[in-house]
């Protein structure tokens, strides 16, 4: 495969970065919104052509006799040579997932790009102050998440992790002038940083002892015949372990070295994808701009844990511990954010919660994969999800900016019975509800439906737990829908026009990403996707039992909403108050701002940072401060010497010359 | 009686310890620059002799004094010119009231 094309899709949103970055300023508004929307339709373009070549047009590098996908490694450039083993490589490595995440990135980025020129500006039609400024980071951050999918190292991935989060970081303070999003990006910094720490460790503990940051070295076997190409292997992930075991390295905390490398990454997964407890920093990171939140915090980065987890999928595999450690983490999360979104105000928060919980269902999703169930069901299931999850939750925060954007508010009070005025949004927001609900025919009930068909394959009490939380998500996402559009007639407030729906770049994205939401549930998956590259056919594991009782469950969330919030009437207050200590846990998050900040200000801060403070402060400045102070001492003592009295130097000039002249003396003497 | 070049050095010698001791007790800057003057002849016949006693066939002593001699006016000339301004702007020529240059 040629590698102009692959190049490019690197190139290009890195070129926009600094092209818009440096010269934006100097164009206006209108033109660098446009350029920037043409790049990543371009790159766009380019995706899609390598991802339609690398599944449809079966060269023998893409795909094996057997109809086996392969992996293939486009180009992959010493960039950094430490020594002679310590070599980072930047490469592009082309597989079903990096493929299939090739098409998501663009899509949904270039329909942030579209939606955010009608977006980012007023309703006189204004833009908003540092528009080109926005176009610039959103371009760094397609960059960054291009980099990461396609990496063809742990270490590659790791350099595109830390820049997908500094984009993130500089996205959700763009309102740099307002101290919530300013906090907000702090936080979400610091805590995915905080997570990196432990993704860093596990790629050091993992190259250390298995001898390369390679993942075609770590997971695959190269293929017969051709260069470049591999094919995923139990044995090559079952060698790693081995070579890990034989070395006479230490257990810690009665865990092995590859299980601490797996747990640490998974930290790192962690952090980005926001699983519990490191998913703090997700609800506030929606004080960046509504479209930021719907390609970075819903679609894309987020979904860069389970990205990872997938990529190194074979040796998971290898360690039992870790891939319960991610079912338990996943299960928990996404139980706790399907009831924290149950009860917040905010649609965004509602929508941020979601996220979390959908991420989770991915992760346990991952955890609960195994070659033996149903062939690695769970595998292209979580892919699957993500695929499906990225579109309609793209739309979702996308029909939820436009709701913001119309009302000029993020509170749904404010919003009620929106769906005469704002047909569009109404249509698009409810299927993007009917997806995440799970109701066939839409994307999420398939996604949704394998999810749990593999959890139930591994256990039943995995496949009950996650049967209440899409329950949950069903309730959660149509009482959202209901306390948006229905529940009580509009009121427009005096001397405002009525709200309406939005211009067309705004409306484009939202039909696209609806048709998408309503027909990709049919594409086959698994004939692209599997954990080992090997094709089937997911409807031969279809299991009508589960896909009858999701979709009952799924009836029952959605009717109870309709229940309780349809029309205006006192039944969720009755319910609120009915439990008033479980709605208040969850309104309040369960609490877990308020621990964080127990833990930091009020142990760490105390415990450590006020003695190493103090250390600073005394010991380290005291002995700066004292040398200071003996030098002003002693130059003050001397100062005299300079009299500016000429004589005086000349007497001392000549004491000087002669105690010289004396010493000569003595000494030849 | 023959003279040798210790009949020229101790002359030279007290007239140099005659220029510091002018040099550093006098208080007028005039007097001070006679006295600078006094130490550069001493050197100068220093140089002339030690050049006619211990290398009669060369001559770079005698240029050398020649040339110290036009730097000296030259020397002296400035000096003059700093004492006048300083004298219109202090009103004053004490080497000891003129301490605005410490510390």
């Amino acid at each position: 495969m040629d590698v102009t094309i692959p190049i490019l899709i690197l190139a290009i949103p890195l070129f926009m970065f600094v092209f818009l970055g440096l010269l934006g300023m100097k164009m206006t508004h209108k033109l660098a919104g446009i350029l920037g929307t043409a790049g990543m339709g371009t790159v766009m373009v380019l995706a899609y052509t390598t991802a339609f070549t690398y599944f449809f047009s079966g060269a023998p590098e893409f795909i094996n006799a057997a109809g086996e996908r392969l992996q293939y490694v486009v180009f992959d450039q010493t960039w950094l040579a430490f020594t002679q083993n310590l070599v980072i490589k930047l490469g592009f490595l082309l597989d079903p997932i990096s493929a299939m995440m090739l098409v998501v990135i663009t899509t949904i980025s270039f329909m942030v790009h579209l939606y955010s020129l009608g977006y980012m500006r007023d309703h006189h039609g204004v833009y908003e102050h540092g528009f080109q400024r926005f176009y610039a980071f959103l371009s760094l951050f397609s960059f960054s998440m291009l980099g990461l999918v396609v990496a063809t190292n742990i270490f590659q991935m790791y350099i595109f992790w830390e820049l997908v989060g500094a984009s993130s970081y500089l996205l959700i303070g763009f309102y740099y002038t307002k101290p919530s999003a300013v906090s907000a990006s702090k936080k979400a910094f610091i805590v995915t940083r905080f997570a990196d720490l432990g993704f860093l460790i596990g790629i050091l503990v993992l190259s250390y002892y298995g001898g390369t940051f390679n993942f075609t070295d770590l997971t695959s076997v190269p293929a017969d015949g051709i260069a470049n190409v591999y094919q995923v292997s139990e044995g090559t992930a079952a060698s790693i372990r081995d070579l890990i075991a034989s070395n006479p390295a230490p257990t810690f905390l009665g865990g092995s070295v590859l299980t601490w490398a797996l747990v640490l990454i998974f930290m790192g997964g962690m952090g980005k994808s926001a699983m519990m407890p490191l998913h703090i920093w997700l609800p506030d990171a929606m004080e960046g701009p509504t479209p930021v939140s719907a390609l970075i915090h819903a679609a894309t980065m987020v979904v860069a844990g389970v990205y990872l987890v997938a990529r190194l999928f074979p040796l998971y595999l290898m360690e039992e511990t870790a891939l319960v450690i991610i079912t338990v983490v996943g299960a928990l999360t996404a139980f706790y954010a399907a009831m924290v979104a149950c009860t917040q105000i905010d649609i965004k928060r509602v929508l941020a919660f979601s996220t979390i919980s959908q991420i989770a269902f991915m992760m346990v999703s991952l955890g609960v994969a195994r070659p033996e169930i149903h062939h690695g069901l769970g595998y292209m299931a979580s892919m699957f999800h993500l695929f499906t999850h990225a579109m309609f939750k793209a739309l979702l925060f996308l029909g939820a900016g436009a709701l913001i954007h119309a009302i000029g508010s993020n509170d749904y009070t404010a919003m009620h019975g929106l769906r005469k005025h704002m047909p569009i949004t109404h249509i698009t927001f409810l299927i993007g509800c009917l997806a995440i609900a799970g109701i066939i025919p839409f994307s999420g009930f398939f996604s949704k439906d394998e999810i749990l068909s593999s959890c139930m394959g591994y256990d039943w009490v995995a496949y009950l737990w996650m049967s209440m939380v899409a329950g949950l998500t069903a309730f959660y996402m149509f009482r959202l829908y209901f306390l948006i559009f229905w529940w009580k007639e509009h009121k427009v407030p005096e001397g405002h026009h009525a709200p309406h729906d939005q211009p067309w770049t705004m409306s484009l994205p939202l039909i696209i990403l609806a048709v998408v939401s309503c027909v990709s549930g049919f594409i086959p998956f698994g004939k692209l996707v599997s954990w080992n590259g090997h094709p089937y056919d997911f409807m031969a594991h279809f299991d009508w039992g589960v896909a009858a009782v999701s979709l009952v469950v799924a009836l029952a969330g959605i009717g109870l909403a309709a229940k309780m919030y349809m029309h205006e009437n006192t039944l969720p207050e009755k319910f609120r108050n009915a439990v008033p200590a479980l709605w208040d846990w969850c309104h309040h998050r369960f609490y877990w701002d308020e621990l964080y900040m127990f833990i930091t200000h009020k142990i760490i801060f105390n415990s450590i940072c006020r003695p190493l403070a103090w250390f600073d402060r005394h010991i380290i400045d005291g002995t700066m401060d004292s040398f200071a102070t003996v030098t002003n001492k002693a130059s003050d003592a001397i100062k005299p010497l300079q009299s500016g009295q000429i004589q005086m130097y000349v007497w001392w000039y000549l004491i000087g010359a002669l105690a010289l002249g004396a010493v000569t003396v003595i000494c030849l003497i | 009686m023959e003279i040798t070049a210790i009949y020229y050095l101790i002359p030279a010698l007290v007239m140099f310890c005659c220029g510091v001791y002018g040099f550093i007790t006098r208080k007028n800057m005039i007097a001070m620059l006679i006295s600078l003057e006094l130490m550069l002849n001493a050197v100068d016949i220093n140089f002339v002799v030690f050049n006619r006693f211990l290398f009669p066939e060369q001559m770079e002593g005698m240029f050398f004094t020649l040339f110290a001699i036009a730097i000296a006016a030259a020397e002296t000339a400035l000096a003059i010119a700093i004492i006048i301004n300083i004298f219109r702007a202090a009103k004053n020529i004490d080497v000891r009231s003129l301490n605005e240059m410490k510390f």
